[in-house]
């Protein structure tokens, strides 16, 4: 059980987060400063749920809650849904499919929207899943969307990745290989009562086979509850031999802070007086774009940048 | 900083039209807004709101209930020590209960004949002048 008071600084730290009033290392430390911080460190187990809209994310979590629930661990849920690229706004209805869980204080549920153009995961995702943990939840489930070659990010965040899809027709698991197969640590058709799922679940398993990783395939009616134990089996299983996971997710980490650096170096760069003067080229039409992209790498990395 | 909301709808009602059609006008206000679905119990609303965040719970009745659930949804905000949650009311509520719902500390409710913009404008009024980050925000802006 955690307690209400600690749900609701949980709660307001992360939001704290969220809109950038503090880092995480400060919202950790005012958490641990109210008493609450029950551990340090990533121990609570952090299972990502992905797959497209509508194929039954927040149901299937839903019913993941409750199992987890009936082991005696406490779940803490972050789903994220995207916000409108127009308004920024977000209309965030995952806890509808949950709402079973409200009154138990062993769950702990928060929507985030993305707030970011490209959807998927929103960029404080990884701190409140760092905070659910410092409030002591056992496990952490992270819901988003993802579309084709999910986003990297979920790698990074979660120890187990569940890539949720639905029996279809034609080309649906060809649209799972770009990407997915590279993260994917088991793949879940739900909506097993629909036709088709056999077929899908065989596809899946065909493509799995010439992948190096023993990646299960598993077959789910989130609705009803059909096929969870196995799925609670197979995320147990993998729970346990965690490790090779850590190492994924610190690669993944070290590629992203890599790629903010570079990011960083080159918005940098773009400010010299250099780049200025290729810049000025450019508005006076004395270069081309292409020579200027090329001028432009060049001064920040040397001619092994340009090509 | 976007307005956080949760769109509530507790008792017996039977559909939820209504309250998809405001979280969907609040969405395009630039707002964030959680929705829980259908018979929400006063327990259920705030622990939403609390594990949510939001800045308004905005809890639509259309039963008649309004006067058993307001009196729980706000003690149990004040029990939990979020009485800076601003609290809205819409639907279907008699005029003379009105006072009686503003004296329990719902600071504005919405008749049936509002519009989706009155409560955008609404909302946003009373989030500037009462919500919890009103300073922060105002210093944004
Ligand atoms: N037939 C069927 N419907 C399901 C199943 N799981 C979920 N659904 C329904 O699919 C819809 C979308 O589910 P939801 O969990 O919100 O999907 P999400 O967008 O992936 O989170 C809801 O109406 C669910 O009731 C299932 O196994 N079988
Ligand atoms: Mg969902």
């Amino acid at each position: 059980m955690i307690a209400h008071r600690v749900q609701r600084d949980l709660a307001r730290a992360i939001s704290a987060v969220e809109n950038g009033h503090t880092d995480v290392r400060g919202a950790l430390a005012q958490f641990a400063a109210l008493g609450h911080a029950q551990r340090n460190g990533a121990r609570a187990d952090v299972i990502g749920i992905t797959g497209p809209p509508g194929a039954g994310k927040s149901t299937l979590v839903d019913r993941l809650i409750e199992g987890f629930r009936a082991n005696g661990e406490t779940v803490a849920v972050i789903a994220v849904d995207p916000s409108s690229p127009f308004t920024h706004g977000a209309v965030l209805g995952d806890r509808v499919r949950m709402q079973r869980h409200a009154g138990d204080r062993g769950v702990f549920i928060r929507s985030m929207a993305s707030r970011t153009a490209g959807g998927g995961l929103a960029p404080a995702t990884r701190d409140a899943v760092r905070l659910a943990d410092a409030a002591g939840f056992d496990v952490v489930i992270v819901e988003t969307v993802g579309v084709g070659q999910v986003e990297l990010e979920i790698v990074a965040v979660a120890d187990v990745i569940v890539v949720v899809t639905v029996p279809a027709l034609g080309d649906s698991v060809q649209t799972i290989k770009a990407g997915l197969t590279e993260i994917a640590d088991m793949f879940v058709v739900n909506m097993a009562d629909r036709p088709g799922a056999n077929a899908t679940a065989l596809d899946l398993k065909h493509m799995v086979r010439e992948g190096a990783r023993e990646i299960p395939v598993l077959q789910t009616v989130a609705q009803d509850g059909t096929g969870l134990p196995a799925l609670l089996d197979a995320l147990a299983a993998k729970r346990g031999a965690g490790d090779s996971n850590a190492v994924r997710a610190v690669r993944f980490e070290v590629v992203r802070r890599a790629r903010d650096a570079a990011v960083r170096a080159a918005l940098a760069a773009l400010d010299s007086d250099d780049a200025s003067a290729v810049l000025d080229g450019l508005r006076d039409h004395t270069i081309s774009r292409n020579d200027a992209v090329d001028a432009l790498l060049a001064i920040l990395g040397g001619p092994a940048h340009a090509h | 900083m976007p307005i956080k909301v949760l769109v509530a709808k507790p008792g017996l009602d039977g559909h939820d039209r209504g309250a998809k059609i405001v979280a969907r006008a609040l969405r395009d206000a630039g707002m964030e807004v959680v929705y829980t679905g259908l018979h929400q119990t006063p327990e259920m609303i705030v622990n939403a709101a609390i594990q949510e965040d939001v800045d308004v719970v905005g809890v639509s009745i259309l039963s008649g209930a309004h006067m058993t659930v307001f009196p729980k949804i706000m003690d149990l905000l004040h029990e939990r020590e979020v009485d800076d949650i601003v609290v809205v009311a819409g639907g279907v509520i008699q005029e003379n209960d009105v006072p009686k719902l503003r004296a329990l500390g719902v600071r504005e409710v919405f008749n049936a004949e509002a519009s989706t913009q009155d409560l955008i404008e609404g909302i946003e009024r009373i989030v500037a002048a009462h919500g919890r980050d009103a300073a922060r925000r105002a210093a944004q802006a």
